[in-house]
Formats: C-alpha cells, structure tokens, sequence
C-alpha cells in the first residue's frame, strides 16, 4: 500500500492529468478526486465536464470555485414529476443566475445541457453574447423562451455546433431564426428544432445545410414540408440522424420519388424520427434506409396503422432502439420481435389518452413477444392497457439485463388481468432477475409486498418510480432499508406516512431526492426532518385545494400535498416562490 | 385558513379544477380548451365545463354536462369519453369480482383499503369518489392529474395530431374540389383518390377530438360554436357556418327565408370569414392549408365586407396550392 502510493506521487502532476482525461465519466472524475488532496487538486483543475444533477444542490458560485476550467456543464431543474404536471411552472430551476455567474467570471463556456429548467430569452441572449467559443447548446424539456432567443443564438454564436431542442414548450415569436445564422456559418454538425410550432424560413434553411457540410444530424418541425425537405437533403447526403417534418404527399407524385432517390443517397443515416404529419402511403420512400437503421422514432406519429408501421419495420433489422406508439399493437410487436434482433431499448407510448377502452393499446402480449424474440433488450418503457404476473415472470426470464424498466399500465391499479391479483409477483421477479436494474417504474395494483423484493433484491437500484401503490408504511421502509443505491425516489398518492418518512433521515443524505406527493405525511413530520437534517431542504409546495394562508402556520397534523427534498450543499435556495416553503 | 378536514372532497386535481393535465395560463395549444385565455372569461363557456369534473356534484358548481355537446351536431367526439382513469367506484368493481381465496389476506387487505379510500381518500382522485354521477359501466368524467405519466409536450402534440391521412382524406377533399390540401404540383393527382389499400379498412378508425372554436357574425348577438375536426376542408365549414347562421339572418333582415346561401368564401357576398390566429391577428379563412388553419385558429368571425377592409378583399383567392412560407 504504502509502496503504491509513494510510485503514484513520483508522477508528474501532468502525467497524472493526462491519466484523468481517458476518464470521462463523471462519477469516475468524482471517484478520483476522493483519493488524496493532491488528487482532488489536480482534478478540479483539470475538469471541463461538470454534471449537476440537481441544480439547487450546489451554487454556480461553488462550480465555479471548484472548477474554474470547466467548459461544459449539464444542470438538471425542477424535478421530473415536474413532467407530469405535478409541479407550478414558477417553482424554480433558472438557469439565468449560472450564465451570469459564468460570465463575471470568465469562464469559457462552451457546451450547456439543461433539462427541466427555466430558460428566458433574457438568459439565452447574455448565453449568446458571453461566451465567444459556445458551441453546443441542448435543452430537453424545458420552457420560458422563445423563438427570439433562439435568433440570438444563431446570430452570435459563431462557432455553434449543435442546437437541439427536445420536447420543449418555446413560444412562436414569428421572428426569423432561422434566418439569423450569418452566412459565415458553416460549422453546424447538430440542428434539432423539432419541437417547435412555428413557421420556418424554409429556404434559409436549405441555404444553411448547404454550406454546413459537417452537418451530420438534422430534425426539422412540422412547418418543413415533404418537398422542401427533399432538396435540403440533397445537400447534405452525409446526414447521420435525421428528423422529417411533414411527412405528407402523393404517394405517386414526382415529388414523391424524388424523396425516395434522395434518400437512397443518403447511405449515413442510422438514426429516423419525426412524421409529424404523416400519410402513411408516403412511407415507402424511407424503405431505403432502414436496412442500416439503428434508431427508428415514430411515437410522433399517430397516423400510422399497425399494418403500416409493420411494413416499415420490417425492413429494420439492424434496429437497436424504437420508439412507438401503441397503435402498434401487440401484432406489430410480435413482427418487431421477429425483425429486431439487436433491440436494445423499446418505449411504447400510449396514443389515446381519452378513451378508456382503446382496442388498439398493447397488452401483457406483446411484451412477452418482445421479450421472446429481443434477447439484448435492456430499457424499457411500457404504456399498457393490461398486465399479468405470468407476463411479467415470462419477460424476467427471457431478458435478465434490463437496466431502465418502466411500466405503466394506463388504468395504475389495475391488478393481473387474468387472476385479478396484484402484480407483486410480476415485478419481483423483474427484480430477482435483472441483478444490473438501476430504474425502475411500478404501476397497477400493487401491495407492501412489491417493495418487499424490491428491497431484496434490487441491489444496483438507483431510481424508484411509484403511484398508487402499497398499503402501509412498510412498503417505503422496504425500499429505504434495502436499496443501498438509491438516488431518487418519487412518489404519489401512495399510504406512505410519517413513520417511513422519518425512519432513516440520514439515508437522503445519501441520496440526490425524495418526492412524495398526495401521501400521508403530515407538515409536522417534514418540519421534524428539516430541523433534524440541515443538509437536506425539505420544501413543501403549497398551492390550490391544499392552500394554507402565508401568515398562518400550519397544523403539524395537517397533511402535506407535495413535499420534495433534496440534498444540498448551500442551504435554503433564495429564488423559491411564495407557494414553495423551505422548512 | 384551515379547514378542518384537510381533504376537502368535490375537486378533483389539487390546485387545478379546472385543467385537466394542461397549462392554461399560457398554453395557447391546451388540446381540449382550444379558444383561447380570454374564451375562458365569458360565461357560458361550456368547453372549460363540460371538462370540469362533475363528479360529485362539488368541484366549482358548474358541472352541468356541456349543452355545446347537444349542439355539436357536427357530431364530434362524445363529450362523455374522457380519460377517466380511476375512481373509488373502479377499485370497487375491480376488487369486488371473484377475489381469489388463495390471496384472502391481501384481497381483504385491498378491498378494506378500498372501502377506506372512499372516505380518507389517500389518493389525489379518491376524494372524489364520494358519489359518481355517471351511471355504471360508463366512464364517469374525471381525471388524474399526471396520469398516465406522458410529458406536457407529447400530450398536446397527440392532442393537436390530425387523424391519419388515409385516402379518405384525400378523396374528401377531392370533393371539396379545394386546393387546400398539400397536393403536388405536378399533374398526377388521380382524382378518385388513392388506390385503397384493403388492409386499412379493418383497422380501427382514428377518431379525431372535437376542436369546438366560437364563431360570432356581424349583426348577430348570439354566437355559435362549430367542430373544426369535423371538417376536413373550407367548403364544408362554410356550408355548416351557414347553416348555422342563416336562420339569424334572415330573422334579423325580417324576410322570411334567405334565398341565397352566404357564400362566405368567394368574396362575392356581403360577408366575409375570418379566424383569429393564436397571435391574436384576425385573418382571412382560406389562405393556408386546411391543417395549417387547424393548428393556429382560435376563434371565428363572419364579417361584413365593410369591416373587412385590412384584411384585403382578394387575399383569398391566391394560389391555395402554395404552402405559405414566410421569406
């Protein structure tokens, strides 16, 4: 021992810097800056890559002390229940404050990642202006900005490489964006605004791809039309990734075929999405590439029939990722599970959200199929009309490397199809199984005992998704005794009280957060483990039916509606909302 | 202040009775409230109704089953089917029927905490369990908030997806004899549509949500609401906003009936349609695709020529083949 660590400091500090950069992952980085104080030292410095996983467990000023070089950073925002709805808009999760931080103080930013956060034009624009290396800008499901923002992007952003937007609500200013990339720009390689609602300026953006010839990824929004898309893609045959727009013709027109040549020259393409507007009698056109597709996304789509989509996938068999619709049914499934060998992650969305008997929606069935015919399949996202235990068992069996398993039956308590019993047994077994899983989403009826063998045996646990599920206290204590690695756990409307909440405190210092909503926990018991735990903010959100007067304290037995916490290094966030408390 | 039963029963979702799983502060896309924010001010607005959760007979009081469904003649999707996801009424039926005897402990277990959830309602939606108002077997209007768990963009961008174009779409608006439609450019539009492909005939039909709009005429104090998505182009829309409104008409003009129909789209009649984009511009119905004019409409307005004057009498009858893209 004391032989090693003598040979290691023998080694320039450069050596050992060159060491730290063939480790990407920040969790290694993190690892490494544990060993020694030297070590931490060196690797501060030498850390271009931060990743923050919860934005408000540390400050921009701590990022900045701590890594003074770091060229890249990913914040993550509100927390993910915030998808659903569950969470006010003006909860949090700016981003304003670390640009501005990162400007003051000279950081030379280059690439900023941001999910679940709030995003101004304001902060865009200081983004834009600041930073004269910036080149990568992605945003997943994000909201307060709009396309006026993203002009001030384009405009100033001389080096941008990558623009991807993903699932983000942005508001259609009726500006020209697109048109605000200079003619100097030619180093795009990833452009992804497919989120967006509005108009483009179509020609700008052939003009654009034109003289980017390193583009390798492109995903337009709806307003880009068949045709238009035809003669972009004939300037950029070297695509890797593509997105249509509308994906709407005559079949038999000339433009039509056009298409089809056109893309049977695009021999790069190994990624497919978009069809946002879609007849279906148009998809023969992309049959050429999807001999080499690896990544097929058509969950945008719900004009497409199962016969149709059934066509199409059978001409992918080298697919290692598909994302569907439901309408897909578990026929379609059954052809996937025949065709895809290679399928590695499959999400099955749900495509009528409003009827409750949709004769289209996939069952127990077609998981099983999958699961039969897909050996390397290891991420899962399930939106089901139907389970059973027998299912369930059958797929643990077949496909023991799931890391990422979500299930979510469309009614969440809807028990075994066939025995009526609760589907404990169903994800025990995943469990039991799949020694690598790492998340995990539960749905339909389900007892304490479910969280029972989740304590037992998921080992490598590290995000728990749970809804109306459990009977008592026991089945969160299950889950907070037995997953070691645990790092998020959320959920809602669930029996889970104040005994579990307060069982273990020091365990959610080992974690990243908690979210329990429409739960038995009461403010007197959250008041307790805020006072207990000053490393933890424990906040309540206080809005709507729940709404209690700000001058007036609460009830300690009054019953809380959300509370989320969260680990953090600097205390009590400043830019909370009236309705949120810290307690 | 605090009220002594920290469950209060009648709303369904916390915070929100009234959104359903959509933001209706700023979200001009919500895709059942598709009039906009001002919309929801005025007092009969039965959209935001009719989606309120009657359950209980509590929530807001307003939850009388919309009369705009009755009048929807243009026949859009039953106002009754809603996501309904669950109520105590379900965990009761659920759990009711042949509960096994090998399990007795847990199906006593679940059907006690059935029982228990309809009065200490631990779950967002149990509270309003108390009396469903819908008969059995029929789904009762409520609603999870967040549930199923599908994100805010992927629920409106579903919601606001057009139904699949299937050659009957393109053999609808062949009758429409529109060019409305993105057709191609080049002569070989076959006129009795596409060749059908069999196999879709068994396929179940994707229904289209309503896309109730209001429509107010110069002159005439009542207003109407018409389905959007029961039109598959401007023709048929016209034919229903006249049938809609030449009855008031011709009362208001004290003739006995209106010989002449309205012709509100050739410009050629005292009347002229116009739409309420979501930027709040007032422009000519006609110019832009028919799924084009579907995304950005909020609102309707049959104007007389008169008014009209900004909007350019022959804006309309440019070229329809043309999408409109702004250079």
């Amino acid at each position: 021992m004391c032989l090693f660590r003598d040979m290691m400091s023998y080694f320039p500090e450069e050596v050992l810097e060159h060491v730290f950069d063939f480790l990407t992952s920040h969790r290694d980085r993190n690892a490494v800056s544990l060993v020694c104080k030297s070590w931490y030292s060196l690797e501060r410095f030498s850390r271009e890559k931060v990743f923050i996983g919860n934005c408000y467990a540390v400050n921009p000023e701590r990022l900045i002390a701590r890594f003074p070089r770091v060229r890249s950073l990913t914040l993550k925002g509100k927390p993910h229940f915030a998808d659903f709805n569950l969470v006010p808009h003006d909860w949090g999760g700016d981003v304003y404050p670390w640009i501005e931080a990162m400007t003051k103080n000279g950081i030379n930013l280059e690439e900023l990642r941001l999910k679940r956060m709030l995003v101004s034009d304001e902060s865009l624009e200081l983004l834009a202006k600041s930073f004269p290396n910036f080149k990568s800008l992605v945003l997943v499901s994000c909201e307060g900005f709009t396309t006026d923002g993203l002009a001030a992007i384009a405009s100033n952003c001389r080096f941008l490489r990558e623009l991807d937007l993903q699932e983000n609500e942005v508001d259609d200013r009726k500006g020209h964006w697109l048109s605000c990339f200079p003619d100097s720009c030619t180093s795009l390689v990833s452009l992804n605004f497919a989120c967006l609602k509005g108009e483009v300026n179509v020609a700008a953006l052939e003009r654009l791809v034109a003289r980017c010839h390193n583009l390798r990824s492109l995903r337009v929004n709806h307003a880009v039309p068949l045709e238009a898309l035809q003669k972009i893609l004939v300037k950029a045959p070297q695509i890797n990734d593509l997105g249509t727009g509308s994906f709407v013709h005559d079949p038999d027109s000339e433009t039509s075929k056009k298409m089809k040549n056109t893309l049977e020259n695009c021999k790069s393409v190994r990624s497919l999405s978009g069809f946002l507007d879609v007849n279906p009698h148009c998809l023969p056109a992309v049959y050429p590439i999807c001999t080499d597709l690896t990544s097929l996304n058509l969950s945008y789509a719900p004009g497409i029939y199962s016969n149709e989509l059934i066509k199409l996938i059978c001409h992918c068999k080298k697919l290692e990722r598909l994302w569907i619709l439901d309408t897909i049914g578990d026929k379609g499934l059954g052809a996937v599970a025949s065709t895809c060998k290679e399928l590695q992650e499959l999400r099955v969305f749900p495509s009528d959200l409003y009827g409750a008997d949709n004769a289209a929606a996939v069952t127990e069935e077609g998981l099983v199929s999958i699961s039969a015919g897909c050996p390397k399949l290891n991420s899962l996202l399930y939106f089901c009309q139907q389970m059973t235990n027998a299912a369930l068992i059958t797929v643990a069996k077949n496909c023991p490397n799931f890391i990422r398993f979500r299930l979510c039956t469309l009614n969440p308590v809807i028990p075994d199809a066939v025995t009526n019993l609760p589907l404990d047994e169903g994800f025990g077994a995943i469990v039991q199984s799949c020694k690598g899983l790492k998340r995990l989403s539960v749905s339909g009826r389900l007892t304490d005992q479910v969280f029972l063998y989740i304590g037992m045996y998921a080992e490598q646990l590290e995000m728990l998704s749970i809804a109306f599920a459990g009977d008592s206290d026991k089945g969160m204590l299950y889950v907070l005794n037995g997953c070691k690695k645990l790092k998020k756990l959320e959920i809602r409307d669930s029996p889970f009280g104040n005994a579990a909440l307060l069982s273990d405190m020091g365990k959610y210092e080992t974690m990243r957060s908690l979210w329990m909503s429409s739960c038995e926990v009461t403010y007197g018991a959250c008041k307790t483990l805020a006072e207990k735990m000053p490393t933890l903010n424990v906040e309540i959100i206080n809005e709507g039916e729940d709404q209690v007067e700000a001058s007036s304290s609460p009830d300690a037995r009054h019953r809380v509606e959300k509370m989320y916490l969260y680990r953090t290094l600097v205390g009590p966030r400043r830019d909370a909302p009236d309705f949120v408390w810290t307690l | 202040m605090l009220s002594d039963n920290p469950r209060p029963g009648g709303a369904l979702i916390s915070g929100r009775p009234m959104s359903i799983l959509s933001r209706e502060e700023e979200n001009d896309d919500n895709y059942m409230v598709i009039s906009s924010e001002e919309s929801s001010s005025y007092p009969d607005s039965e959209l935001e109704l009719g989606l309120a959760l009657s359950l209980g007979g509590g929530g807001k009081g307003k939850s009388k089953p919309p009369a705009a469904a009755a009048e929807a003649a243009a026949g859009g999707v039953y106002w009754e089917r809603y996501a309904r996801i669950l109520t105590a009424e379900d965990f009761r039926s659920v759990v009711s029927t042949k509960a096994p005897s090998s399990s007795s402990s847990s199906s006593s277990s679940t059907v006690t905490k059935a029982n228990n959830n309809s009065t200490n309602g631990c779950c967002g939606t149990k509270r309003t369990a108390e009396s469903p108002t819908s008969p059995p077997g029929r789904s009762p209007i409520s609603q999870v908030v967040g549930w199923p768990p599908v994100r805010t963009y992927r629920m409106n961008s579903l919601a606001n997806a057009k139904s699949p174009i299937t050659e009957d779409f393109f053999s609808a608006t062949d009758k429409c004899k529109s060019n409305n439609v993105i057709t191609s450019l080049d002569n070989k539009t076959n006129n009795g549509g596409i060749v059908t492909d069999n196999s879709t005939a068994n396929e179940k039909v994707f229904v289209k949500k309503s896309l109730f709009v209001k429509v107010n005429m110069d002159g005439i104090p009542i207003g109407r609401k018409v389905d959007l998505n029961a039109h598959s182009c401007y023709q048929t829309l016209a034919r229903s906003l006249d049938e809609m409104f030449r009855p008031s008409v011709s009362l208001l003009a004290k003739r006995s009936s209106v010989e002449e129909t309205l012709r509100l789209l050739d410009g050629l009649s005292e009347f002229v349609l116009t739409y309420e984009d979501k930027d709040g511009d007032w422009m000519l119905v006609g110019d832009v695709p028919w799924q084009l004019f579907l995304i950005s409409v909020r609102r309707l307005r049959i104007m007389k020529k008169t008014e009209a004057n900004g909007l350019g009498p022959g804006s309309h009858e440019k070229n329809r083949r043309q999408l409109t893209v702004h250079i």
